[in-house]
């Protein structure tokens, strides 16, 4: 096929970047070249449009090992221990193809973070789908929650946190996160530079099928009524082949074989080939016919753009072929050196003793086109003048009913019971907490994680949005009594293209640099998705951040369920009743505008560390943030999980039950104090100037609050819990 | 206690087990599915996961492979044999034990804890166990045990019926019963009751940080009644 401009459109490249590709090439590159050029400079893998941005954010602090610009991130966590993690998307085939889609993120995922030598201990997700009564969001739903499910419970990771949320604006697009974090010895990680000459380059793993060809390319565009087509742009998971190839490659890791290691991730051979020599400054030549295939009669241009799933490239020591061979064959895997390292500072590909595509790797990779695509600022909305006088037809257990089974804040058990989460046997809390918690093996240390994401606030008002979900991923770890250490972010926008949606990017992203700056909470790791947008609608802002945080005696992890009867129950923070953007307002008024709560970071640092010096001393014995429903959902879940009620105390003076108990006011969190505590306790909250309200006493089986509400638990649980279950059954 | 765990490709709770194990005081060994023979044990455990990506019957390869003979011998010779979960449709496959596990009967992946209530205690793994009921762990797509009428009669007169899914209080019913098993079946003996397949992980409920503890009841009193 001769390459033409209409050809290289048809690859997803722009005319002028075609125009260029041909300057800097000083010739009109073959089918193969261009299909390269395609995969190498499309969003997914360049960034180009996110680049400029994300230099500023905040990357790096003392326990830091690597930041951003490796397959994943890795943080250290005291003796040799340190753990590797990252979040990423797989968005678009998850809608195209849920079950697969979302199988093949969690695979990929997992494959980023054994990439560098690190034995994978948990996974978590983010999944955002359409609103409930949209006709597909329930298939797409049960086919995600299967996917991420079949791959993770095969793998035998345990899936310990994630997050659910429905909003109309997925309807389109919806949203599949999915995050691992895995243990590493710090002394033995494992990197994606190359180094050294005619060093062999050697393909593991699975063979090359036709699968997901143009998957990257898919992933960089928007959607239109011709989806159907795309089916075969996503990958086919198989998660036994990468099992198999986690305990393979985690073997031959024990010794000093391999130089570089990378994924074949999006866009496969082409850019994990192009990656490992690109950062040991190298060529690498490839001889393609050497390339274990599943089909009959690939060629070059296939082979390069297969996003077939389970595979690696290593550059090897020379000589250790044999040795490394032999593992690969006793885990039943394909092994075969297909290249070597070269000093030419290009990518060669041989098929059929031919030369048939040569590039320098400079084009590919520092030369990828980078846009300073223009954005517009969201200003802060009015705040609203809620009519508090209509407040008063509204009775609080009514409301409080509403709000527990609302889809975003109800049980997700119907979940997280299809994920196996106790595999490893290091799990000490499960889904349905703050924070997932796993012990790391063998030591008195856990690592706690949790997933987060607040589209509503970053809709309203990004950069507000982007600190607050930064401070709520900062509040979920200290409610389980971690230290929190850094983040992972996966930012997922609409149309860049779109001044608006590029603005939401931009702010959002300043919000969570700044955030993440002031909290200490560098970003180590992350990833892009733009282009959420089917016929000229897209989503929400929606960054999801995973906070990694550090307990270093697991005996003093907290949890939520009220513990003891007579215990006092204490709100931390100041509440000043922020209504606009809450549940409350959505739910009950049927109001959708305001600004989203302020943030104040002082205060979120300051609440933060009292919070985990209370529990460092063991006078805290249950701890849970308050964010969206306000402060009566919050204490009704800790009443629903320990099986016990509250009794709580009248408000003081003028303040409005409504705003005081659904208020999303922020840096708050709701505690429970042993009454030989409270001395000690109120000395520490004074020591640090931090606000408090004595909410009441943990008492009997139901939740009181003068005549306003006289809930017994079970009923109150029965709206949370089973929201889902009846919405999946029907 | 010399035990052996063998380990098959997509198994995936190999690992836990050889924890339990050790923990509490089983001198235990590693054995490759590819392995020839098994190492001098009073006990062999096939542990849960995938045993070569479960793609056909769960289970059905493995029965297949080649360390297989060697456990089939040692079962019969009268060693003990125990496998949890993928380990007990191994132990179906390769006809050791009675009956088939299904898929769940609502279809989907169950991770849970579980109570099940011990039907027999005349049997090396039960004898003289303190409590009738156990708190245990299911995780798990094919778990739901079937069996012929015939079968079903010589379980149930032979005693062969190991532990049942059940309520905190002991009640066998359907709300009790997560995966549509027969007779809330989970697990069962072969006739000697020398092998035990049950799908319920005692090796994740070894310590009150985890799901509960009562799976170190369940190794504690093999190794109490071995002595």
């Amino acid at each position: 096929m001769e390459v033409t401009e209409a050809v290289a459109i048809d690859h997803g490249l722009k005319k002028e970047e075609f125009s260029k590709i041909c300057e800097l090439m000083k010739r009109t590159p073959n089918l193969t070249e261009l299909a390269i050029f395609s995969a190498m400079w499309n969003e997914h893998c360049s960034y180009k449009s996110s680049r400029k941005h994300l230099k500023k954010m905040h990357t790096k602090g003392k326990q830091v090992i690597q930041g951003p610009g490796e397959n994943a991130g890795v943080i250290d966590i005291g003796g040799d221990d340190a753990i590797v993690f990252k979040i990423e998307s797989h968005n678009h085939p998850s809608f195209i193809e849920p079950y697969q889609g979302a199988a093949t993120g969690v695979g990929g995922i997992m494959r980023d973070v054994f990439t560098m030598g690190a034995r994978p201990i948990a996974n978590l997700n983010s999944i955002h789908f359409g609103s409930p009564q949209h006709k597909k969001t329930r298939n797409l739903l049960r086919g995600v929650v299967k996917g991420i499910g079949g791959y993770g419970n095969c793998i035998g990771v345990p899936t310990i946190a994630g997050q659910t949320t429905f909003d109309e604006s997925y309807n389109g697009n919806i949203l599949v996160n999915a995050m691992t974090l895995g243990l590493v010895n710090k002394n033995k990680i494992f990197y994606s530079k190359a180094a050294g000459l005619d060093k062999p380059v050697i393909y593991v793993g699975s063979k090359t099928g036709r699968d997901g060809i143009h998957g990257a390319s898919m992933a960089s565009a928007t959607f239109d009524d011709k989806i159907e087509e795309k089916k075969p742009t996503v990958q086919v998971g198989d998660p036994f082949t990468e099992k198999l190839l986690l305990e393979a490659c985690l073997e031959l890791m024990a010794d000093k074989s391999i130089i570089a290691i990378q994924d074949m991730g999006a866009a496969g051979l082409t850019s994990s080939s192009v990656e490992m020599a690109s950062k040991g400054n190298l060529g690498i030549e490839l001889n393609l016919s050497e390339v274990p295939c599943r089909e009959e009669k690939m060629t070059p241009y296939e082979i390069m753009l297969s996003e077939s799933q389970e595979r690696m490239l290593i550059v090897l020591e020379k000589g250790k072929e044999e040795h490394a061979k032999k593992i690969f064959d006793k885990w039943n895997l394909d092994f075969a050196v297909i290249g070597k390292t070269t000093n030419s500072k290009k990518i060669e590909l041989i098929f059929d003793n031919k030369k048939v595509a040569e590039i320098p790797i400079d084009l590919l990779a520092e030369n990828a086109p980078v846009y300073d695509r223009p954005w517009k600022k969201t200003k802060l909305p009015q705040k609203l003048k809620f009519n508090k006088d209509e407040f008063k037809s509204l009775k609080l257990s009514n409301c409080l009913k509403k709000i527990l089974s609302n889809s975003n804040i109800s049980d997700k058990k119907w979940i997280w019971d299809q994920y196996d989460h106790t595999v490893m046997g290091d799990t000490i809390q499960k889904p349905g907490g703050d924070a997932g918690v796993v012990r790391v093996h063998g030591t008195d240390k856990a690592v706690a994680a949790s997933v987060d994401s607040s589209a509503l606030y970053c809709f309203s008002h990004p950069l507000t949005g982007g600190k607050q979900i930064v401070c709520e991923s900062y509040r979920n770890l200290i409610s389980v009594g971690a230290k929190p250490i850094a983040i992972t972010n996966c930012l997922n926008f609409g149309n860049p293209e779109k001044e608006k949606n590029m603005g939401e990017f931009v702010e959002c992203v300043e919000g969570i640099t700044e955030a993440s700056k002031y909290l200490d909470f560098p970003v180590v790791s992350g990833n892009v998705s733009f282009y959420n947008e089917t016929k000229d609608k897209g989503i929400k802002p929606t960054p999801t951040i995973g906070g990694v945080g550090l307990i270093s005696d697991y005996q003093q992890m907290l949890t939520m369920d009220f513990k003891t009867e007579g215990n006092l129950v204490y709100v931390i923070g100041k509440t000043d009743g922020h209504l606009d953007q809450s549940i409350f307002a959505r739910e009950l008024l049927n109001e959708k505008k305001g600004p989203p709560p302020t943030v104040n970071l002082f205060n979120e640092k300051n609440i933060g560390e009292t919070l985990l010096d209370l529990s460092r001393k063991n006078l805290i014995v249950s701890c849970h943030d308050v964010s969206l429903g306000g402060i009566l959902t919050a204490v009704s879940k800790m009443c629903i999980k320990g099986k016990k009620g509250i009794k709580i105390n009248s408000l003081k003076g003028l303040t409005n039950k409504y705003e005081y108990f659904f208020g999303e006011d922020q840096a708050r969190y709701i505690v429970e104090i042993p009454r030989a505590s409270l001395k000690k306790v109120i000395e520490i909250l004074n020591k640090y100037s931090v606000h408090f309200d004595d909410l009441g006493i943990i008492d009997g089986n139901s939740i009181k609050y003068n005549d306003d509400i006289n809930l017994p638990i079970e009923e109150l649980a029965d709206a949370h819990k089973y929201w889902l279950k009846k919405y999946m059954d029907s | 206690m010399r035990s052996s765990v063998i380990i098959f490709p997509g198994s995936n709770c190999d690992r836990d087990m050889d924890v339990a194990l050790k923990k509490f005081g089983f001198k235990n060994q590693m054995v490759w599915h590819n392995d020839q023979s098994i190492p001098k044990s009073d006990l062999i455990v096939l542990p849960g996961g995938f045993s070569y990506g479960d793609y056909l019957r769960c289970g059905s390869i493995a029965s297949k492979s080649k360390i297989i003979k060697s456990v089939i011998n040692f079962a019969n010779s009268g060693g003990l044999v125990l496998g949890i979960c993928n380990g007990f449709q191994i132990l179906t496959e390769t006809g050791l034990l009675k009956g088939i596990l299904q898929q769940n009967k609502f279809l989907n992946f169950i991770c849970s804890n579980v109570f099940v209530k011990v039907k027999d205690k005349q049997n090396k793994y039960f004898k003289d166990l303190k409590k009738d009921v156990l708190e245990l762990h299911i995780a798990h797509n094919e778990g739901n045990y079937f069996c012929s009428n015939d079968e079903l009669k010589s379980l149930e007169d032979n005693n062969q019926i190991a532990v049942t899914y059940c309520g905190e209080d002991g009640t066998e019913n359907e709300t009790t019963n997560p995966n549509g098993a027969i007779k809330n079946i989970a697990g069962i003996f072969n006739n000697n009751k020398n092998v035990l397949g049950m799908m319920p992980h005692p090796e994740r409920m070894i310590d009150k940080y985890l799901s509960g503890e009562d799976g170190s009841l369940f190794f504690k009193n093999i190794l109490d009644n071995f002595k």
